[in-house]
């Protein structure tokens, strides 16, 4: 960089961000070395949140593991949920004596909650990154209209937050009465919001100038550093779970995916903070959407709770308890991006190795490769575009 | 000297005689600073309550991004011991007088994490002295108003010498250890039989 | 874009390494168990073989075979590699047993970058060295920490810099073995 030359004779500052740091996502330390206003070194710290959830993992019964998955990723609880519980299913089903299937209305209210869950999410998401980037409203339309979503869940399931909901075998309750009214409600409400949100800031030429250009990854690099997600498609790579491996019902909803490609216009480039900020936003019209299609395919409740069509919740008490040897890798994708589990079962009621893969991990990563060269000013920036989320990181 | 005597403006109405303690305790009930510190899942309630719904600035809570300026430090979440020193630095960076909410049960006890985690810390009490508990994983926003509503009855007592009242206070009571918003099943009362679905 | 099938994928390595062997867990799913020494080797050649083009490390873990009821029991560790390629859609499972006496594994860092934070995580929680690697660091647990926490011989530390880890008077019932080297 030409601005690297003109700086004085690589007299370098040490600066220190966090891990008590608003703009870090939580308690994220990063260890920045400053030449001038351009960054030479940076060094994140990892671990101040590492509440050993893979360790829990081993000690308690695979049910009992449901809530721990919640914490992995409390803002999107649902998807971290559903991640586990796909995971432990393929695991029973593959002892050919387990014969049970998730039934298909549980099916679509995981679809539904999971994509629900994706809407708040990218709403903290680009709330967090306007934030911190210096726009402190833009966060507070994201919270606001989160609420609409936490209203729905906490009728649900009775939780605003973390929900344990999704359980191995379907979901733990059906839908309440006014469900599906209140949810197309939102639907509608919210997709007007968007549109004052992305005049607000999408389009806003401050943000963009701001967000254009700054810490672009490259489709190769993206892949081999592990990129996952809206962080991988905004490099331009074409890629989600929902489509090309499908899980659940997403197969029959014909996902569409947004990529990066320079949104940003003459300024910006192929996977720039702003690109990633841009797929998550065409993320949420997408899982708009994605609801009203499952909404649409959701079939009638039955009485029973285990009926294969209109219920929600198979049978899996006894399997659970006497599970097979055995392991698997499951992945689905989550807003942070692929959320992988990797379970080792040795037959007793408690797994013998949990290991949860996730987007963040990943993103935090590339965080040292990227930053150097960057202004100093632009590196709350960086943190906000790839969205970190800090137990996902630690667990 | 005449006298203005529209309401409101009335010389009883204007002037207040209080000691000088009493006043600076009111401004601080009405003014509590919050540092802006969250550690995991309940700083996402705290981000809430000071959204648009529950909108805590009305209440004079401003968050605030630096120790030096803050009165109040929430505790939103696990705290493991790697970072326990860390909030213990935070603390000490305050002013006096300053005031600690302990909020949902990781910074209360170790919550879920207390038995089987190696690294999470039962109880921020350990390295700072807390005012306020406030149950819940995580706490509604709501429970955590009533506990900032519980801790200024606390500020407004609070005299500048003498001994400060530091008496844990835990919103709801330990008798309504769900904010009392939940009856506490009898687990030791015979269950009728029957019951428990096939849900795992 | 072409998909090669798993089995296809364990003949193109096998031709050109002999020593890795095909081999199935418990219930059925393959992976390829590589031999210490070959690892980074087979690494390069599943990444630039252009019919394989393992461009991508979706995930670097490991488990503690202590305790597992294998036969015969083995006290290894295994790393878990998990290979994924976005060109051709397809995937495999590598693993490589660490002996618990010589914990090291070479890097895979020089491949995919991606490898740097998995391979600091599993050598803060399994205690793999991982010779080559930059910056072999704890990563989760702080510096001054004891013991690697997910082997299943691990004991659980009473304090932490003199701070109790349980409360006054506190005891779970049934709760992991406590009593390892205090940090």
């Amino acid at each position: 960089m030409t601005i690297e030359a003109s700086t004085p004779s690589g007299e370098r500052m040490t600066l220190n961000m966090g891990p008590h740091h608003p703009a870090t996502h939580g308690v994220l330390r990063i260890v920045v070395e400053s030449d001038g206003e351009v960054v030479a070194t940076c060094t994140p710290d990892h671990g101040y949140l590492h509440r050993s959830i893979e360790k829990i993992g081993e000690c308690v019964e695979w049910p009992m593991f449901v809530p721990y998955t919640d914490r992995v990723d409390y803002v999107c609880a649902m998807n971290a949920n559903l991640a586990y519980c796909i995971a432990a299913e393929k695991l029973l089903q593959s002892d050919p004596a387990n014969t049970f299937v998730v039934p298909r209305r549980g099916e679509c209210i995981r679809v539904l909650v999971a994509e629900l869950n994706r809407i708040s999410s990218h709403l903290v998401a680009v709330g967090a990154m306007a934030m911190d980037v210096g726009a402190y409203t833009p966060f507070l339309h994201g919270i606001a209209q989160r609420e609409g979503v936490n209203d729905i869940f906490e009728k649900l399931c009775g939780q605003r937050l973390t929900y344990n909901y999704v359980t191995i075998g379907g979901v733990a309750y059906d839908l309440y009465d006014t469900a599906i009214d209140e949810i197309r409600r939102f639907l509608d409400q919210f997709e007007r919001e968007m549109v004052r949100f992305n005049k607000l800031v999408t389009t806003n030429t401050i943000f963009r100038d701001r967000c254009a250009s700054v810490a672009t990854v490259s489709a190769a690099e993206a892949i081999a550093w592990g990129l996952v997600g809206p962080n991988l498609r905004g490099s331009g790579v074409d890629f989600d779970l929902r489509r090309d491996e499908p899980y659940g019902i997403y197969g029959e909803l014909g996902v569409q995916v947004p990529v990066g490609q320079a949104f940003a216009g003459r300024k910006g480039s192929v996977g720039d903070a702003y690109d990633r900020y841009v797929v998550r936003l065409l993320e949420i019209l997408e899982s708009i959407r994605l609801c009203r299609a499952v909404l649409e395919l959701l079939p009638p409740a039955a009485a029973k709770a285990n009926d294969p069509i209109g219920g929600w919740q198979a049978d899996v008490g006894k399997q659970v308890k006497r599970p097979p040897k055995g392991e698997v890798h499951v992945r689905t994708e989550a807003p942070r991006g692929e959320m992988g589990y990797f379970l080792v079962s040795d037959g007793t009621k408690a797994l013998f190795r949990v290991r949860c893969r996730t987007g963040s991990f990943t993103a935090a990563g590339i965080f040292h490769h990227v930053m150097r060269g960057i202004f100093l000013a632009d590196v709350v920036a960086v943190i906000g575009s790839f969205d970190i989320v800090v137990p996902e990181i630690d667990r | 000297m005449t006298t203005d005597e529209r309401p409101g403006n009335r010389a009883d109405e204007q002037v207040h005689m209080a000691a000088v303690d009493e006043f600076l305790a009111w401004g601080k009930e009405h003014s509590l600073f919050y540092l802006l510190f969250a550690t995991a899942c309940c700083g996402i309630e705290l981000m809430q309550a000071g959204g648009p719904r529950y909108d805590v600035d009305r209440l004079g809570m401003i968050p605030r991004a630096t120790p030096r300026q803050a009165d109040l430090m929430i505790v939103a979440g696990t705290i493991t011991h790697k970072m326990a020193g860390r909030v213990r630095t935070l603390w000490e960076q305050m002013t006096e007088p300053r005031w600690v909410v302990s909020m949902g049960s990781c910074a209360n006890s170790g919550g879920p994490f207390s038995k089987w985690s190696y690294s999470v810390l039962n109880g921020i009490d350990k390295y700072v002295p807390v005012d306020i508990y406030i149950p819940g994983c995580p706490p509604r926003p709501e429970a955590l108003i009533d506990g900032v509503m519980a801790l200024r009855e606390r500020v407004k007592r609070y005299r500048t010498v003498g001994e400060r009242d530091r008496t844990p206070y835990i919103v709801a009571g330990p008798e309504a250890p769900f904010g009392g918003h939940c009856k506490v099943p009898d687990f030791t009362a015979k269950k009728p039989d029957g019951g428990g679905g096939g849900s795992a | 874009m072409s998909a090669v099938a798993n089995d296809a994928i364990a003949t193109a390595v096998l031709a050109q390494f002999p020593a890795v062997q095909q081999k199935h867990a418990d219930n059925g799913r393959a992976f390829l168990l590589v031999p210490k020494g070959d690892l980074v080797a087979v690494a390069h050649f599943l990444r630039t073989q252009k019919s394989l083009r393992f461009d991508a490390l979706m995930d670097l873990t490991a488990y503690d075979l202590l305790k597992y009821p294998s036969t015969p029991p083995s006290d290894d560790i295994a790393v878990v590699y998990l290979l994924f390629s976005y060109q051709h859609r397809h995937k495999v499972t590598l693993k490589v047993l660490a002996p618990r006496a010589e914990c090291e594994v070479a890097t895979v860092s020089g491949e995919w970058p991606a490898a740097l934070y998995f391979e600091r995580e599993v050598f803060d929680l399994f205690g793999v060295r991982f010779p080559g690697h930059p910056s072999l660091r704890r990563i989760m647990t702080p510096d001054d920490w004891q013991g690697h926490p997910l082997r299943k011989d691990y004991l659980y530390p009473d304090s932490y810099h003199g701070v109790a880890h349980l409360r006054d008077g506190q005891h779970f019932e049934g709760s992991p073995p406590r009593g390892g080297d205090t940090p």
